[in-house]
């Protein structure tokens, strides 16, 4: 490869370097700063976190987070180990079944099915209802911090099961064959050999799942839990105003438990990334199941199936329902939540079209233009560009919310109007908090396309920017474009930024409108069918891009 | 490693296997005594590897049977076969250390922890790893690695050996002492043992007999000097060493159905007025103790190895050569 450093590279590092200063590193660095001077602007102090650990709310909401987030990987991860482990070591047709719903949850954040959950599995939703006329008890699944572990488990365990599925699946197949060989079977096998090598993506999968949920603030909030901390954070700055120090203080703590979170994930995995990835003989053998096995496997999976499928169910039912309450089923049904939804709603609707497309255009320009100066050229300080843009992944969405808040509020335009209250900057967050995301799929675009093909054309006299224009852009074109769907999709359904940054509803996406109806029994059925909308949005999305990957895959006569 | 009660011998009859419409196996039977050291010899693909993890009960056969010490081992999963099996990427488990690796089996089989530490530290000494204990794989080279493996098998006492190409993540140096090794080590256990392999030479230096095999069928069973002398086909006598196989169109007198082959070290060059056999040399290698020539036969080329004494003359390409071939040389063997 060759070092020579154009003016267009150094030009664009610079935009770029300049861009994620002012949409990410100061929103932030604010935030911190905030969170550590005296009310009214004084010097800097660490009065504010005493007053955080003098405050039994705040150290009330703290372990209430802690302590959810832990027990929603506890039962995500009793959800996703049995599913993982037959769909991998067991000839069962139920497989593909697994592969197909259990990713289902991935494309609708759990707010968003919050109170159909309600309607479902609450003190006085169907489950209980039946249970309660048939074996005179209930179930308190959503009872309080239960309700969000409940809901948070089901949306979040497909990202352990993909982790730890696809880590199973790598382990050399002659591991456990040897381990067989050598006198052991069955579930003692899997605890001996298999788990240990697997542990490192059950991790990665584990460490996601308590950061996301730590760091959510729409679905306690829908199911009325205040006492946890990322919507305190918000309270606090929505309902006390934007001079209230306790906000940023909540803020600097949410950043500090996910970088901790991430940093014990890596010092964990340390040492244990097993490449044990095929060497010899194809796949693992995967064993037969007996008649007796088959059903209970079937059961496992049908049982937990039902689950990840109740949010989506419970939903479709109650924006068709005219009435549900202390019923198993709605009284009637109806269309009109949709006519109301496509009618005087339809804003949110254009919005989240708008807000998305834009988001998800930014961030694969600048996903890509990052992949290509760490990857393709010699520029010093190139990788603090990637390690940046990925430090997005450890601002939850409400800091980086109030950040914008806090640094853009005192920028007035000519005219007068706070920058912080222009829709463009809720399109930039929504892009910041995506921008990881597109980065990867850029990555992985980028390292499939040999530098040879580069270099030939370079040989035959191209220029560096035409063979940037010519060879790299077309080849990485499917990448990108599953990139830019994959933000897109993810983006429709950014709420935690959201929330704080919409200042009038003409500006809201579906999200947020989605989140205010939700709020009132009347708005219920408008706000699923703007679900519905957002869930249809998303999943069309997810399998357009699976499409592009598979052409340009196919177009490139890869093996798949 | 105490010595095993008694060697136990292997008999396989009219084994058939299939994976879907590939019929991999066809119509196995063998018969292994016992101690002794067996190899599977044959290219890839040629079910050699998969006949032996039938024996450990990693491939299911549709007919036929497995006799081990005279019992029948198709009911039998692989956990309770009791047949060590070294793996041919060896398989050591990267989350536990070199003693946790070899005391593995012996902790399924419950055995009481001083017996288990005795046996792991005995095993670790017979292949001269006891240092190595607290280690992880990835931190002991290729060799020793294999040694693990090794180790890790032997140190449950099983009935049989099975080796899955050993040598074939080593390095052409390291080969030659760790098949030394794994030879001396069999003989010194009497452990009956089997060894697949797709190099002819390291089953010819360590083994007492092979079975060579090719498209799913044994072609011939023999110690490696009677493969060498007396090849059953011509697969075999092309696969163990180089050999000259003629047809009727090199103007040899060859019998119907039948192809002449001669190892190229048993033929010699001579005048061509004298010779019956005649041909242009089309090339010529040195190869040090030899000198390799290639002579035309009529539509066919034939190679010819000649001994290398210094200034003795060489032919050059081009020359007409004289081919002789003794006739017990010769060997006439099915097309």
């Amino acid at each position: 490869m060759t070092s020579i450093r154009s003016p267009g590279q150094i030009a664009l590092a610079l935009a770029i370097a300049l861009f994620l200063g002012v949409f990410l590193i100061v929103p932030v660095a604010t935030v911190v700063y905030v969170a550590f001077t005296e009310k009214g602007g004084g010097g800097l102090t660490l009065v504010n976190f005493l007053d955080f650990g003098r405050t039994d709310l705040f150290v009330r909401s703290f372990w209430n987070s802690v302590y959810v987030s832990a027990m929603t990987v506890v039962w995500a991860s009793v959800l996703a180990l049995p599913l993982a482990y037959l769909t991998t070591r067991f000839e069962f047709r139920g497989a593909m079944l697994v592969q197909t719903l259990g990713f289902l949850p991935l494309i609708m954040p759990p707010f968003v099915g919050a109170v159909a959950m309600q309607l479902l599995f609450g003190r006085n939703g169907s489950v209980n209802l039946l249970l309660d006329e048939w074996f005179d008890f209930k179930i308190g699944f959503m009872e309080g911090l239960n309700g969000v572990i409940f809901l948070q488990a089901i949306h979040y365990f497909p990202f352990i099961l993909v982790n730890l599925s696809a880590a199973l699946r790598n382990i050399d197949r002659s591991m456990e064959e040897a381990a067989q060989n050598l006198g052991s079977h069955g579930l003692r096998l899997f605890r001996r050999i298999a788990l240990p090598l697997a542990l490192p993506g059950y991790i990665a999968g584990a460490s996601l799942v308590f950061v996301k949920v730590f760091d959510d603030v729409a679905t306690p909030l829908l199911l009325n839990v205040k006492e946890m901390l990322a919507p305190q954070a918000y309270l606090r700055i929505t309902s006390i105003g934007i001079d209230d120090p306790m906000g940023y203080v909540i803020s600097v703590v949410l950043i500090l438990v996910a970088v901790a979170t991430m940093w014990a994930t890596a010092l964990v995995m340390k040492g244990k990334d097993y490449a044990t990835t095929q060497r010899g003989g194809g796949g693992l053998a995967r064993r037969q199941l007996k008649p007796r096995e088959q059903v209970l496997a079937y059961a496992v999976v049908i049982l937990i199936l039902a689950l990840v499928l109740a949010p989506h169910v419970g939903l479709v039912l109650l924006s068709f329902a005219t009435v549900w309450s202390f019923s198993p089923l709605p009284d009637g049904y109806t269309l009109a939540h949709y006519t109301r939804v496509l009618g005087d709603s339809s804003v949110y609707i254009k919005n989240t079209l708008l807000y998305a497309g834009l988001a998800a255009a930014i961030d694969v320009v600048i996903g890509g233009a990052i992949a290509y100066l760490v990857l393709r050229t010699r520029l010093p300080g190139r990788q603090w560009l990637d390690w940046a843009a990925s430090t997005a992944l450890a601002v939850p969405g409400v800091v980086l919310g109030i950040g914008y808040l806090r640094a853009f509020y005192g920028v007035s335009l000519p005219d007068g109007t706070p920058l912080a209250t222009l829709w463009i900057v809720i399109v930039l967050a929504i892009a910041i908090r995506r921008l990881p995301y597109a980065l990867r799929a850029a990555y992985a675009a980028l390292q499939q396309i040999s530098v040879s093909l580069e270099e030939a054309a370079e040989n035959l006299g191209a220029t560096k920017a035409r063979t940037v224009r010519r060879v790299v852009i077309p080849l990485m074109t499917g990448g990108l474009l599953a990139g830019f769907v994959t933000s897109f999709a993810t983006a429709a359904v950014e709420l935690s930024a959201v929330l704080i940054l919409v200042q009038s509803n003409s500006d809201a996406p579906l999200a947020y409108g989605l989140y205010v109806l939700m709020q009132t029994p009347a708005g219920r059925g408008a706000g699923a069918a703007l679900g519905v909308i957002a869930v249809l949005i998303v999943a069309i999305c997810m399998w357009l891009s699976q499409l592009a990957v598979d052409r340009s895959q196919r177009a490139r006569g890869m093996d798949i | 490693m105490s010595k095993p009660a008694r060697a136990v011998g292997i008999e396989i009859s009219g084994v058939n296997l299939s994976y879907g419409s590939t019929h991999v196996l066809k119509d196995i039977a063998l018969s292994i005594r016992p101690g002794e050291f067996f190899a599977f010899l044959g290219p890839s693909g040629c079910g050699k590897t998969t006949l032996l993890r039938l024996i450990a009960g990693f491939a299911q056969a549709q007919t036929g049977q497995v006799l081990l010490d005279g019992q029948d081992v198709a009911p039998l999963p692989p956990w309770k076969r009791d047949v060590g099996m070294v793996f041919q990427s060896y398989a050591l488990w990267p989350h536990m250390t070199v003693a946790k690796n070899v005391a593995f089996g012996l902790e399924e089989r419950r055995l009481p922890r001083g017996e288990i530490d005795r046996r792991v530290a005995q095993a670790l000494e017979l292949v001269g790893l006891s240092a190595f204990a607290e280690r992880r794989p990835a931190q002991l080279s290729g060799g020793q690695q294999q040694r693990v493996a090794v180790a890790r098998t032997i140190a449950i006492e099983p009935k049989v050996l099975l080796l899955d190409e050993p040598l074939s993540n080593l390095d052409a140096k390291m080969r030659v002492s760790v098949r030394r090794e794994l030879r001396a080590l069999q003989q010194r256990l009497g452990l009956t043992t089997i060894f697949v392999t797709h190099d002819q030479e390291e089953a010819n230096t360590i083994c007492d007999r092979i079975a060579v095999m090719d498209g799913g069928k044994i072609q011939q069973v023999g110690t490696p000097m009677e493969l060498y002398e007396h090849p059953a086909n011509l697969f075999v006598a092309n696969f163990l060493g180089s050999a000259n196989i003629l047809d009727e169109k090199s103007g040899v007198p060859i019998p119907p159905g039948k192809r002449l082959v001669f190892r190229p070290q048993h033929a010699a060059l001579s005048a061509p007025e004298s010779a019956a056999l005649r041909g242009p040399v089309t090339h010529r290698e040195f190869l040090g103790a030899t000198v390799r020539y290639g002579v035309r036969l009529g539509e066919s080329e034939v190679l010819i190895e000649t001994p290398f004494q210094s200034g003795s003359e060489l032919r050059s390409v081009g020359d007409q050569v004289g081919v002789d071939l003794p006739p017990r040389r010769m060997l006439f063997l099915p097309a």
